[in-house]
């Protein structure tokens, strides 16, 4: 320990101590002189013998040097002095190394950030592998198939012995929208009701006040507010003095108790893409009559399993079921690990994406194996010298390493950047539907990965050119004139090699972008069941004392205020709108037996007259709603296809009656399936009610216009305002935008892949390029002599770009055969298209070829100049 | 032809100091290093420059300490003496050593005692 500390410091004081050396061993020559003298030599003997018995003055120094300082270390700062000279010399080649270097290891950083944010980290949760996602109907269906009602939650509670606790939120998100009055303009804010023991169950502390009390929690109770992190930022400024104040939602005066931390982010668990701004106590009283509207996170006692938990469900279910009459479900629960519910399901997605992103990084390395190996060839002069001045064969390959390294140092370090800017990009983006995305930053972890991939692509294209060096003969190097000959077979042989898995890496990477994109399009193309193009929506606020009666003369001024602005082409109200939020009604036909489950659960969406017209949607049978269908007159209902073909087969529904929730109504009208919850999934069975004959969550204002919304929009909401003075500010979102955002997580990895494929083709064109203008020098004596010949011009350009379509044929070649394995593993991605998609595999082919000849014809033009006379002599 | 000089064992030399620094006292490196010479009756081959890895090296390990000073006639050179340190592990080393040696002379003396085989 002490030695070794002495000798860092003598690494540190090499010029001192080597002065010291020096002195010492002067006198040290002085004294044998003098003594020598002493003996009677003369003065030319005596120093001869001194020096002889001395042995060798700079081998002594060195010996010095080995024992008292880091020889190791000594010998890597040579090299990496060396290695600066070199590279500075050469600063171009290094700048396309450290580039290409910083692109492939900055998108693997970025991916890993993505991946271990999602895929490996824990939950932000204390004791996350403890908590499990509890699902109705085992997981199947809407939002009310998965829920449970408040008695079901509390009887599970009760008796359960599989958990330590279960909590509970209400997750039909935008239900629980408050107004947000007396602190500037009327607003809109998201607000979750959650279980009182909601925060302390997953271990979230407050960062200011406290969490809410039982009392709070109970009907009757004091009005308490906590305010999530941001929103506490954005709206009150960050004021620690808010905490124990009133707010004003939805004009009551609610106690605002507590600010969460900010690692708290219920939106990126549990609700990807939309942000929470403020939490509720779930008043269980109040939801008691509300069906299914509590969602089941439940935590393990220690050492019990999911299977466990899921086998003490199956059995504890059907024996509550039959101690309560009353409940209309059976409650089959699928217990999912939490983790396993937020980020299962992008399982495979983040795994394609990693290695798509490993394939890039595997072309980067095997590119700049090409470029070390071009330019050990042109060093190999520079090798034999220094092999000739004593350098051992290990010290030269040292050397070669040595400058992998610092290339993928320097390449490590603007990735990092790279990939710094990347993620936080990603973070604060918020518009892509993925879980945790808004968490995800470059951490130790992703450090540590940096410091792998950067060592490991160091040796893999280091070792190409190192393992060249120590099998060559270095002194047939020193002789041979090198240059204007056909380059060494071997030599040529693993470029080329290389060049045709740099080809075949590119070919699997381009083959499953084409098919992830295509099937992005195809997603794209579906028939949505509404026209979202120039359509826009708003959550509107009115005061109905929660009557029909009121509801709908309110409903109809509103919409005679709005189609009355210039450039309205249709309005309309509904409480939801598709691929948003949704719920589940029952609907049955009136006097058909079904089964004993079936009640034929059927998305809900209550909406006023003309809705149906401003969504673009179409009518296929039957009437709209119009203002007659009033509180008091007979009962309606407009169906979707699927719900007419899944109740009435084969007959026509308009005008028969139908059970919605167990009450007669009378059906008429046929429309369009709409995709309610996704693109990829057929839309289910669909009904609409009208405003005026069912309760409401929520008002969406649709209107359809060809101005653009933001024009719109300011004049609506002083039309809305001029109505309503209470009318919160709130987005006026396009409808697309809900498209977009149900389409976000395909769109993100279709596009990550689609550009890592772009990178990889750019880098694989570099490679081709590379090694094929790399002959071409390497030729110029024999191109020359060939043109002296009487070969054309065409011939030799023939010559030249037949061989880099070679390289790519026998690129493609493997490459097509590994992507056709490819798209099997990545087929649960696609949507609408086979993995051995014809077009996606051409494109491929095509855009290849195409790489292939222009990475060929720019040395082939070189070729074709080249001056017979001048190659001739030159050398 | 004069007999070979001794080639020294890895490890040797440095005991060699420290006994020598030792027996002496306070000595520069050609003092060392003549010592070492003259007390193995000029039988070791040294090239009195490795003296100077060796002493870095005992230095480094806390065993011996260096000042420069004035030789008696008048020349600044560097003066090693022995630490409280170095002289323990002398102690050590040489009752290794002199065990080893022992041990080699006793196999080396072994004589044919059992027969041929």
């Amino acid at each position: 320990m002490r030695e070794a500390l002495a000798r860092l410091r003598s690494f540190f004081r090499k010029a001192p101590l080597d002065r010291d050396l020096e002195a010492e061993m002067a006198a040290h020559l002085a004294f044998a002189v003098e003594e020598n003298l002493r003996r009677g030599l003369t003065q030319e003997e005596a120093r001869r013998q001194a020096l002889v018995r001395f042995g060798g003055v700079a081998q002594s120094q060195e010996e010095h040097r080995d024992a008292r300082g880091l020889p190791a270390l000594d010998v890597l700062m040579q090299d990496l002095r060396y290695t600066y000279r070199t590279l500075r010399r050469d600063r171009s080649f290094a700048a396309v190394a450290v580039l290409i270097l910083a692109l492939g290891i900055g998108a693997n950083i970025a991916v890993f950030s993505v991946v271990n944010t999602i895929l490996l980290r824990p939950l932000p949760f204390r004791d996350p592998q403890q908590l499990v996602w509890m699902s109705s109907n085992r997981g199947v269906g809407g939002l009310s198939a998965v829920t449970y009602t408040v008695s079901v939650y509390e009887e599970f509670l009760r008796h359960n012995r599989s958990f330590q606790d279960v909590t509970s939120y209400d997750p039909f998100l935008g239900d629980s929208d408050y107004k947000l009055t007396g602190r500037g303009e009327p607003q809109q804010i998201a607000a979750v009701p959650v279980a009182g023991d909601f925060f302390g169950m997953l271990g979230i502390k407050p960062f200011l006040g406290r969490l809410f009390t039982p009392e709070e929690c109970r009907k009757g109770g004091r009005a308490a507010v906590l305010l999530g992190y941001f929103f506490w930022q954005r709206q009150f400024g960050a004021d620690p003095a808010i905490v124990g104040q009133a707010i004003l939602l939805n004009d009551q005066p609610v106690t605002v108790v507590g600010v969460l931390p900010a690692s708290f982010d219920f939106g990126s668990v549990l609700a990807p893409g939309l942000k929470i701004d403020v939490y509720v106590p779930a008043v269980m009283d109040m939801l008691r009559n509300a069906g299914n509207t509590l969602a089941l996170i439940g935590r393990m006692k220690p050492g019990v399993t999911v299977a466990q938990a899921q086998a003490e469900v199956d059995i504890l279910m059907p024996q509550l079921r039959a101690a309560h009459k009353d409940w209309y479900d059976d409650y089959a629960t699928a217990m999912t690990e939490l983790k396993v519910h937020v980020s299962g399901k992008l399982h495979r997605s983040l795994v394609v994406l990693w290695c798509a992103v490993g394939l890039i990084l595997l072309i980067v390395c095997v590119n700049l194996s090409n470029l070390l190996l071009a330019r050990t060839a042109a060093r190999s002069k520079e090798f034999a010298m220094r092999s000739a001045l004593g350098a051992g064969r290990g010290r030269i390959v040292r050397q070669l390493l040595t400058e992998s390294l610092v290339l993928a140092a320097g390449g490590g370090v603007l990735g990092l950047g790279i990939a710094f800017g990347a993620t936080s990009y990603l973070a604060h983006q918020g518009s892509t539907a993925l879980p945790l995305l808004s968490t995800v930053r470059v951490d130790g972890a992703a450090l540590g990965w940096t410091v792998a991939i950067a060592l490991a692509a160091a040796v893999l294209f280091g070792l190409a050119p190192s393992l060249r060096i120590s099998g060559g003969n270095l002194q047939g190097v020193l002789k041979d004139s090198g240059h204007g000959m056909s380059a060494g077979l071997t030599h040529n042989r693993m470029l080329a090699t290389l060049v045709v898995w740099e080809v075949a890496l590119a070919c699997v990477l381009l083959v499953g972008a084409g098919l992830l994109l295509r099937s992005f399009l195809r997603l794209l193309d579906v028939d949505l069941g509404f026209q979202p193009g120039q359509a826009a929506a708003i959550k509107i606020d009115y005061n109905d004392e929660g009557k029909a009666e009121k509801r709908g003369p309110i409903l109809r001024e509103i919409l005679r205020r709005v189609s009355a602005m210039p450039g309205v082409q249709a309005a309309g109200v509904a409480d939801m709108l598709p691929l948003d939020r949704n719920r589940n009604w029952g609907l049955q036909a009136k006097g058909r037996v079904y089964r004993k489950e079936d009640f034929g659960a059927a998305f809900v969406y209550i909406v006023t007259p003309g809705y149906f017209g401003a969504m673009g949607m179409q009518m296929r049978a039957g009437r709209d709603f119009n203002w007659q269908d009033a509180p008091k007159s007979e009962r309606v209902v407009v169906i979707n296809q699927a719900a007419a073909s899944y109740h009435w087969p084969g007959q026509d529904p308009v005008g028969r009656t139908a059970l919605v929730n167990g009450k007669d109504t009378r059906v008429i009208g046929v429309i369009s399936d709409v995709r309610e919850s996704s693109l990829e999934e057929r839309s289910g069975l669909e009904m609409y009610l009208p405003e005026t004959q069912a309760d409401p969550e929520g008002a969406e204002l649709v209107v359809r216009s060809q101005l653009p919304p933001d024009t719109l929009g300011a004049s609506l909401m002083r039309t809305l305002r001029a109505y309503n003075p209470e009318q919160p500010a709130a987005e006026f979102r396009p409808i697309q935008s809900l498209v977009d955002h149900a389409v976000s997580p395909r769109r993100f990895f279709a596009m990550l892949v689609a550009i890592f494929a772009g990178l990889g083709l750019l880098l694989a064109s570099l490679g081709i390029y590379g090694v094929i203008s790399y002959a071409v020098t390497r030729q110029t004596q024999e191109i020359g002599i060939r043109m002296a010949l009487g070969a054309t011009t065409e011939r030799v350009q023939l010559d030249v770009v037949a061989r880099s379509m070679r390289l790519v044929l026998a690129g493609i070649a493997v490459g097509s055969v590994t992507s056709v394995a490819a798209g099997r593993w990545i087929v649960a991605l696609l949507f609408n298209t086979g993995p051995n998609d014809p077009a996606a595999f051409a494109g491929t082919v095509v855009l290849l070829g195409l790489v292939a000849l222009i990475a060929g014809y720019i040395p082939a033009r070189r070729a074709s100049r080249i001056d017979p006379m001048i190659a001739l002599r030159g050398n | 032809m004069a007999e070979k000089k001794l080639d020294l064992l890895q490890g040797t030399l440095d005991l060699m100091v420290l006994q020598t620094l030792a027996a002496m006292g306070s000595l520069h490196g050609y003092g060392i290093a003549r010592r070492i010479e003259q007390a193995s009756g000029e039988a070791v081959l040294l090239n009195q420059g490795t003296i100077y890895a060796s002493l870095v090296r005992l230095q480094q390990r806390g065993w011996i300490s260096a000042e420069w000073g004035t030789s008696d006639n008048n020349r600044k050179a560097k003066f090693y003496s022995i630490t409280q340190r170095g002289r323990k592990q002398l102690a050590e080393d040489a009752a290794y050593w002199e065990r080893l040696s022992g041990v080699m002379g006793r196999v080396l003396a072994m004589q044919n005692e059992g027969g041929d085989r």
